[in-house]
């Protein structure tokens, strides 16, 4: 079986990981910014984060939350709101006479603060949802996302949401490029600094999950009764695992505004959160790795590998059947039905990356005797 | 050293425990047998505060409990083995091992205690690495126990430790109990195998629907015609 851990896997993957970053560096300063490869990365980013602050509550401490674009919707409002420049706010907020808020803050703190609005939503909607079990947990939640959404449309926040017109004007991420006194562009960071933020949290949450506090968390999933009986304290434990999840949701949420420019609260529905409930379940419930990997597949199939279904493809003389506008969602939901089918526990299943070396580090040893 | 009285449980409109009192005393093994239903699992959820009881007292070494939480009472230095053994199937046997330290922050003697525990248990320590869903029945059992033992406890909670195991098995389990004993811990132990608990104890009490009716010594109860009528078969006498 798994032996005692040796440090040489993880060792492995962190430079593994490292390597990923500097490539993502390079690419950026050679590849145009046009290409389709940084928006996959950008969005993948993105979606990695919230994947993987999802998979904390469904997969490790097994609360069925679908609250997850209720919590990013939160996120991003805060950012937009803490972030436009005073000077566009008279165009920003043009019904409601440039709105309350009239100061600004830097963008890290702005994004800390999305983290912390959110986990405050989350505190507080915690205290009656959490007494729930399961599929109503899920229900409930999702009954919050959606009024969340409806009240950040209401006219009567209009001077600070704007109400249902939309935030924009903001940082994004391609104000993380490095201007040369000319005014053109000497070092691209607008894929980087993303990756960076995601890297950071994603960090910090997989800290949480080997910590005393995420073995707890894993107890939990596993039998609460037999947790409580060991002196786990069920409400607050699954109180701090909502609200960190939450945190890194709204983080989420505020890099999709700078990821998407624009903010408008109608476009974080429920099935925003069904995709990245998708991504979970297809990286493997319970492996961060899978929920990093499968956020990319799934950015990547979606917005770009599949793109050339919606199009006439003509071969030769022949023209390919069936190909129009639409079609790629077709062959996307088999793709993801041949998945479920076949890796019933996601592509990963609930191993890591260090795992998966270690293993095959052993598979290859095995045959070579 | 734990002290029950009058304790009064009920679910709903029914009454599971009808004002119960028993006492158990240090460094004994007491055990409560009785069939299905009697109240004993009530009962040793009631102390571990899963349970809230509508009447009654419960006091460990002459501290009242009763209205502590779970998370108090096993800080108090009482531990439970739940029934059914509930590992955490999707941890390791050492996470496990480390859950059952979870409220002690003396990181060094936690250490010392989990090679305690795999003294006891040998098997555990060769399956350390290896997900406790995948424990047989019995390991499972002893990592039951050892879980418990993490927390570091005066007073160990059985509830029914043999059950669905083989009697091979089971008479480790009770030469485990016996161990225990020996390391001077207290054990209060429910068991339907009422034959071999009332060999292994100090003291037991007999319950039936949510009363005591009869008490005494493992011998005297073992000797008692009533007792084996109800619970031993006539022709346990060997």
């Amino acid at each position: 079986m798994n032996q005692k851990k040796s440090k040489k896997p993880m060792i492995i993957s962190l430079c593994l990981i490292a390597a990923v970053y500097i490539g993502v560096f390079i690419a950026e300063q050679f590849i145009p910014q046009q290409s389709m490869l940084f928006i996959v990365l950008k969005k993948g980013a993105v979606y990695a984060l919230v994947a993987v602050s999802m998979n904390l509550l469904n997969g490790f401490t097994g609360i069925f939350s679908l609250g997850q674009a209720g919590f990013m919707l939160v996120g991003a409002y805060v950012y937009g709101i803490f972030t436009i420049p005073v000077a566009e706010r008279m165009n920003v907020y043009q019904y409601f006479d440039g709105g309350l808020v009239q100061f600004t803050v830097p963008v890290i703190i702005a994004m800390i603060f999305s983290g912390l609005a959110a986990a405050l939503f989350a505190f507080l909607i915690g205290l009656p949802v959490l007494r729930l079990k399961s599929d109503y947990l899920a229900i409930a939640t999702l009954g919050f996302a959606e009024i969340i959404r409806a009240i950040f449309q209401w006219n009567g926040l209009g001077r600070i949401t704007n109400s249902s017109n939309m935030l924009n004007m903001f940082p994004t991420f391609n104000d993380f490029n490095i201007l040369g006194p000319d005014g053109k562009v000497t070092v691209y960071l607008s894929t980087l600094i993303p990756f960076i933020m995601a890297g950071v949290c994603i960090l910090l949450i997989v800290l949480l999950i080997n910590s005393t506090y995420g073995r707890a968390l894993k107890a939990i999933r596993d039998d609460e009764v037999a947790a409580e009986a060991m002196g786990i304290n069920l409400a607050h434990h699954k109180r701090l695992a909502f609200c960190v999840s939450s945190f890194f949701a709204g983080v989420g949420g505020a890099m999709l505004a700078m990821y998407q420019t624009t903010v408008q609260a109608k476009s974080f529905t429920s099935a925003m959160t069904y995709e990245i409930l998708l991504i979970v379940v297809i990286g493997g419930i319970g492996s961060v790795t899978g929920s990093v990997l499968s956020s990319f597949l799934f950015v990547a199939c979606s917005e770009w590998w599949l793109r050339f279904l919606d199009e006439k493809q003509i071969i030769g003389n022949f023209e390919v059947p069936l190909l129009r506008i639409g079609f790629r969602m077709v062959v996307f939901s088999v793709i993801i039905m041949i998945v479920v089918l076949f890796f019933r526990k996601g592509i990963m299943g609930d191993k890591e990356l260090p795992d998966l070396l270690s293993r095959s580090r052993k598979a290859k040893g095995r045959a070579g005797k | 050293m734990l002290k029950v009285t009058d304790l009064v449980v009920s679910y709903g409109g029914i009454e599971a425990l009808k004002g119960i009192s028993f006492d158990v005393e240090q460094g004994q093994i007491v055990t409560l047998i009785g069939a299905n239903g009697a109240g004993k699992s009530t009962t040793l959820r009631t102390i571990s505060g899963l349970v809230r009881p509508k009447a009654g007292r419960i006091y460990f070494e002459g501290r009242d409990i009763t209205d502590l939480n779970t998370q108090k009472i096993v800080e108090t230095g009482i531990a439970m083995v739940p029934e059914g053994r509930r590992v955490f199937v999707n941890l390791t046997v050492l996470e496990n091992l480390r859950i059952g330290a979870y409220l002690r922050k003396d990181k060094a003697v936690i250490e010392e205690d989990i090679n305690y525990v795999y003294e006891l248990f040998p098997r555990l320590k060769e399956r350390s690495w290896q997900l406790a869903g995948t424990l047989s029945g019995g390991e499972q059992q002893m990592l039951a126990v050892g879980r418990a033992v993490m927390t570091r406890p005066k007073l160990i909670m059985m509830d029914e430790p043999s059950l669905g195991l083989a009697p091979l098995v089971v008479k480790d389990i009770f030469k485990i109990i016996e161990t225990l004993k020996s390391t001077g811990m207290t054990v209060l132990l429910i068991e339907q195998n009422a034959n071999a608990a009332l060999h292994a104890c100090d003291y037991a009490y007999v319950m039936e629907t949510g009363r005591i009716t009869t008490s005494g010594t493992g011998e005297e109860l073992l000797a008692s015609e009533a007792i084996q009528e109800a619970y031993l078969g006539k022709s346990s006498k060997k």
